[in-house]
């Protein structure tokens, strides 16, 4: 039996495809096809990052590839302005008015930027085909062709390689940015935002981001569409047209580059087939490829909401991993305060909502190198009081100050600035991830590239430097064997110390653990407390609530005890086993 | 001995990776209160969420009367008897205390009337009928008790299954609560009270099973757990810490 | 601009802001109960005015089978899903509801049709065709979704959109269709002539609107449908099925939007993708009212109306520019006051 090579498979079949202008017998309408698929194409990969990857979608894209398209043909035939010469005012048009939309709506909830881009998009398109600058609903013709090297490129078989060249361009550009410090921060809008934020990720910026690049990607399919056809009309920067490239990003497969380019390449196709094939079924002419389409976009997300890349990729051989983690410059490290120093410093903080006091007056310190545990009853205001150090929640009243500068009332970003890392309780990983890139987020402060950058990887010594100190990290948590594991498919313990890696990876002066020990099993969190041992023999300064008392009394320095928004109690674990109060607050009692 | 009205047979619920409940067995009589107490995060809450079917267990059955309900929705699960007041309350914030109890009557049975149910109610809470105008989202903390528990009743249930009733609530709301708990075993309902305040609950109830981390650990008659060493332990860790 | 013109141009207004008024509280109820952003909201609209319109000129309208084939998909979809469903009175209720009720109602049209009955009737009848396909809808698409995110439901809804038009196409053809106005009676106040048409349009959507309250306000399966959208578990907790609350809020959305249709027919020429645009103004009116209020979007529909009926006086070829950014001053606000939205799903 012969082994089947998908791989090879696949580079012959790109070869092929690349080779087919070149073949005078390719027909014309391959060529036109192949040319709409690539224009299609960037347009669908900027979707693809916007909806797959970062959680957030838009029918206006079709909308951004008109703006493109216009803005070229006015500039071209009006200004004879030179093609080339206007893709850069196109890009940072379309930049300008993706953000101007986006800042509307990044900040309210998610369905708003998707109605949003509707609203964009229909205005958009009425106003194309109304304004007498741009030729209302005749459009704008004459647009001058692309010239390569003094040549004009009129026909499809010599822009074909213009077009793909701008499709490899879209597909390495999003895979160098999808696999960078911006891309995690992306990877995490999707069900991890508020992990993200934890580590200092801008979430709205991040997401702003996104909705640019998927903007800008369509800017620039509209230029050359504009290029090719040498017109443009309305018509193909519609609201259904946005439509439509969504429901390639959709058939292709969320969150994969190469899903993209599949939608992009099937959805066309089988249209051009629907168009043929329903209208001789129904006797009459018309659009009737939507039914199939609505319903083709009903089942998939009814049964393979990934898409169909994600079949696909079943065939395909697993992509080979990188066993190693180069080696990377160490980052620099904050330096941290002598043993027993106050670190964190909590005084009469109050918390009311509504009319209900959650923290009354409660007044604690944790002092560099020890381990404090935060304890109470279900109720008793732990909670609160660690997402008010955290900055999730703003004070009443009392202060709380890290090495004597004042944080309450911070942003929790800036608070993770100042060097206070956290977990979850419920543990926050992107499953899908691989533990390593878990746990570089947690170091994103401590780089700064931005997207261009990653995009042309011109950061790979300061995305080295992260990576490696992610990986020390993990190794000194013990987890040195899993760096490139999917974060799901770790065990529960393992995630727990997957979380703490990451919270280490942002150099934290404070690491506020929340309630490390539960659901672990008694192995998993004698592994656990073993590791926080070493980490404050390391230096490390932790602050945790947790409700495990055997797990809590044998680690700790200190306990700290809340009973009804109060501090009831303080002291070694020796001394709060004997407290009488804290045994009524345990086990309550009626008179 | 009067007949048996739940059983909680071998049950474990998981939160994807997580065990939250690990085989836990438990039977309660008709007119009976059974309490499970232990520290929060024991896995108490989850085994009542399952109970009434807005969990999957991942393993063992609930039985009703002797029928297993794992192919019961929640809705048929109330019209069957069981009425779960959710530790959050989950009242209906935004609309009168009357519209609540009415909604609580959604799935009573034939023939029973819902006015006179809300009769019922009002004369057990006559903080509520004071209040029946108002916004539940107004409510203070206790009043948000009564009202989950008046809805959770007006349903007519069997067995009323109430996720820490005490929670954030003042000592003496929670004395209150409590004695109405009792009070209302004397109407035949049988309850299944999850508590934290352990003290509290095994004083009202007939039996007692003390949950740690996700297991059934003790289980006893209500006064004998009272006065056990070993409830107290299971709160505050007191035994060593070594043998894992 | 005189008078005249400025109160006709306010009565246009506010006949249109009536229609996009029940298009938005369709959408609110859809949205609260279910949380489906239901873009083809707008078809329910179309397919009641050429369902109507079909029916006038004799002929059995398309949408009569689908509500059957939908019908027999739902079955079907329920039948292998749903166990219990498959014996005894619950079979014989899902197939009453499933196929007999919408194959009884295609017979009625295929056999009434060329008898060119009387306009109530007509109107019936379509109000009986449309109705059913929300609840069919929900069950077919929406309820598989049921846990799945707000963004997932929407991409879904733009997938029924998509079905729903191309089929208006295949059963309505290209053409443009009016139906005869449902008074032919005009009405003289001082400068302004009122039709009998618009005091339809007023008084129908002033009547379901009260209708709605009380439904709402009075009624216990009203309640559940509010208490399933303040409070799921809370509804599920006391026995609402959350499955019935949603194909009652698709079939009221249905109705809703099938008698807007009726109600437009004959001032509007319908096509088979009209409903999406006059669906989309419905959604500005509903998105200012932050998809919760239903007073809010009642008032903001009629704004949105007027904005429409001057904006066509002013500068007409912008008018649904117009319309359509007036989201961007509501979204700005919303954005600068609102401090965090969180969407974890």
């Amino acid at each position: 039996m012969t082994r089947f090579c998908p791989r090879a498979l696949a580079a012959g079949l790109a070869l092929a495809v690349l080779t087919l202008p070149l073949i005078p017998a390719t027909p014309e309408y391959w060529i036109t096809v192949l040319n709409d698929i690539g224009l299609a194409a960037p347009v669908v990969i900027g979707l693809m990052v916007l909806t797959g990857v970062g959680g957030i979608t838009s029918f206006g894209q079709a909308a951004f590839c008109g703006f493109g398209a216009y803005t070229t043909a006015l500039l071209t035939t009006a200004h004879g302005i030179s093609p080339w010469a206007t893709l850069p005012v196109v890009i940072v048009l379309t930049a300008a008015a993706a953000v101007a939309i986006g800042l509307m709506t990044v900040r309210l909830s998610g369905h708003y930027l998707p109605l949003g881009t509707m609203a964009w998009a229909i205005s958009l398109y009425y106003l194309f085909g109304t304004l007498e600058m741009l030729g209302q609903h005749d459009g704008i013709s004459g647009i001058p062709p692309l010239s390569v090297a003094g040549h004009p490129l009129y026909d499809g078989r010599s822009v074909f390689y213009v077009i793909w060249g701008f499709v490899a361009l879209a597909t390495i550009a999003t895979e160098n940015l999808l696999d960078s410090r911006v891309g995690r921060a992306i990877r995490a809008l999707k069900g991890g935002a508020v992990a993200a934020r934890a580590f200092g990720v801008n979430t709205e910026r991040a997401k702003l981001a996104v909705f640019v690049y998927a903007a800008v990607l369509a800017g620039i399919s509209g230029w050359l569409y504009a290029h090719v056809q040498r017109a443009v009309t309305p018509t193909p920067f519609g609201l259904n047209a946005g439509i439509e490239y969504l429901l390639m990003a959709v058939i292709g497969g969320a969150g994969q580059v190469w899903g993209a380019i599949l939608g992009a390449g099937l959805v066309p196709i089988l249209k051009d087939w629907l168009q043929i094939v329903l209208p001789k079924l129904f006797h009459r002419t018309g659009d009737y490829d939507t039914i199939v389409f609505g319903t083709i976009l009903v089942l998939l997300l009814q049964f393979s909401r990934d898409g169909l890349w994600v079949q696909v990729r079943r065939l395909l051989p697993a992509p080979g991993r990188t066993a190693t983690v180069a080696d990377g410059p160490a980052l620099p490290r904050r330096t941290l305060p002598p043993r027993g120093r106050p670190l964190l410093d909590v005084a009469s903080l109050q918390k009311v909502f509504g009319g209900l006091v959650a923290v009354r007056d409660v007044s604690f310190t944790v002092a560099a190198g020890e381990i404090v545990g935060l304890i109470g009853p279900n109720g008793a205001g732990k909670s609160t009081t660690f997402n008010l150090i955290t900055g999730v929640l703003r004070r009443s009243s009392g202060t709380v100050r890290l090495l004597g500068e004042p944080i309450e009332g911070k942003d929790s970003r800036l608070i993770a600035e100042l060097g206070v890392a956290r977990s979850f309780q419920h543990v926050k990983l992107l499953p899908e991830m691989s533990v390593l890139d878990n746990v570089a987020l947690g170091a994103h402060l401590r780089g700064g590239a931005g997207m261009v950058r990653a995009m042309l990887r011109a950061e790979r010594a300061e995305e080295r430097a992260l990576k490696a100190e992610a990986a020390r990290q993990l190794r000194r948590c013990g987890l040195g064997d899993c760096l490139h594991q999917p974060a799901g498919t770790l065990a529960l313990g393992q995630s727990r110390v997957v979380e703490i890696a990451r919270a280490l990876c942002l150099d934290p002066l404070l690491l506020l653990l929340d309630e490390p020990a539960a659901g672990l099993r008694h192995g998993e969190k004698r592994v656990l407390a073993e590791l926080l041992d070493q980490l404050r023999a390391e230096g490390t300064t932790i602050l945790l609530v947790e409700h495990d008392m055997d797990f809590v009394m044998g680690l700790v320095d200190r306990l700290v005890v809340m009973d009804f928004g109060s501090k009831i109690a303080e002291g070694g674990p020796a001394a709060i086993r004997k407290d009488p109060t804290v045994l009524e607050a345990y086990l309550g009692g009626i008179e | 001995m009067t007949a048996l009205l739940f059983s909680i047979r071998n049950v474990s619920v998981s939160y994807g990776k997580i065990e939250a409940v690990r085989d836990v067995s438990l039977d309660i009589p008709a007119g009976t209160i059974v309490t499970v107490v232990g520290a929060n995060g024991a896995g108490k809450s989850t085994l009542l969420n399952a109970a009434m079917g807005v969990l999957a267990p991942a393993a063992g059955q609930f039985l009703l009367d002797g029928r297993p309900l794992a192919d019961t929705s929640v809705e048929d699960r109330v019209a069957a008897g069981l009425s779960l007041v959710p530790e959050r309350r989950e009242l209906f914030a935004t609309m009168p205390v009357e519209d609540n109890l009415r909604l609580g009557a959604y799935r009573r049975p034939r023939g029973r009337s819902a006015t006179q149910g809300l009769e019922e109610v009002y004369a057990l809470f006559p903080r509520l009928k004071e209040r029946r105008r108002q916004a539940a989202g107004t409510l203070s903390g206790g009043e948000r008790q009564m009202l989950a528990m008046g809805r959770a009743l007006m349903a007519c249930p069997r067995l009323l299954m109430l996720d820490e009733p005490s929670l954030g609530l003042a000592p003496r709301v929670v004395k209150d609560i409590l004695r109405l708990i009792a009070e209302l075993r004397a109407t035949g309902v049988a309850i299944l009270l999850v508590e934290q305040n352990a003290r509290a609950a095994l004083q009202v109830a007939d039996w007692g099973v003390v949950m740690e981390t996700g297991s059934a650990t003790l289980a006893g008659p209500a006064a004998e757990l009272a006065g056990d060493p070993r409830v107290i332990e299971s709160y505050l860790g007191l035994k060593d810490v070594e043998p894992v | 601009m005189d008078t005249t013109i400025a109160l006709f141009l306010a009565q246009d207004g506010v006949i249109n802001g009536a229609i996009y008024a029940l298009l938005g509280l369709s959408l609110v109820l859809v949205f609260t109960v279910t949380r489906v952003i239901f873009v083809p909201q707008g078809e329910f609209v179309a397919y009641g005015a050429l369902t109507l319109a079909a029916l006038e000129r004799g002929e059995t309208p398309g949408t009569a089978w689908l509500a059957l084939a939908l019908g027999a998909v739902a079955c079907l979809q329920t039948l292998a899903l749903v166990p219990a469903a498959r014996k005894g009175w619950a079979l014989v209720r899902l197939l009453a509801f499933d196929l007999g009720l919408p194959a009884a109602v295609a017979a009625l049209a295929e056999l009434t049709a060329p008898l060119h009955l009387g306009q109530a009737a007509r109107v019936g009848l379509t109000l009986a065709i449309i109705a059913p396909l929300g609840p069919f809808l929900y069950r077919i698409v929406f309820r598989p979704l049921a846990r799945a995110s707000v963004l997932v439901l929407l991409i879904a809804s733009v997938g029924v959109h998509l079905g729903l038009v191309g089929l208006g196409l295949v059963f309505f053809g290209a053409e443009g269709s009016r139906s005869t106005p449902l008074s032919a009676a005009n009405l003289t106040l001082g400068p302004l002539t009122v039709t009998g048409q618009s005091l339809w349009i007023l008084g129908v959507t002033g009547l379901l609107m009260g209708a709605l309250g009380l439904f709402f306000g009075r009624t216990l399966t009203g309640k559940a449908l509010r208490a399933t959208a303040v409070n799921r578990l809370g509804a599920r907790l006391v026995g609402i099925p959350a499955e019935r609350a949603g194909w009652l809020a698709f079939g009221m959305a249905a109705t809703i939007g099938a008698v807007s249709g009726i109600l437009s027919a004959p001032v509007t020429t319908t096509f088979y993708d009209t409903g999406f645009i006059t669906g989309l103004k419905g959604f500005v009116a509903a998105i200012i009212a932050d998809l919760v209020s239903y007073p809010g979007v009642a008032v903001a529909a009629i704004a949105v109306g007027l904005v429409e009926s001057f904006a066509s006086f002013w500068a007409s070829s912008f008018k649904e520019v117009i319309v359509f950014t007036t989201i961007i001053p509501v979204l700005l606000w919303r954005s600068v006051r609102s401090p965090h939205a969180e969407d974890e799903e």
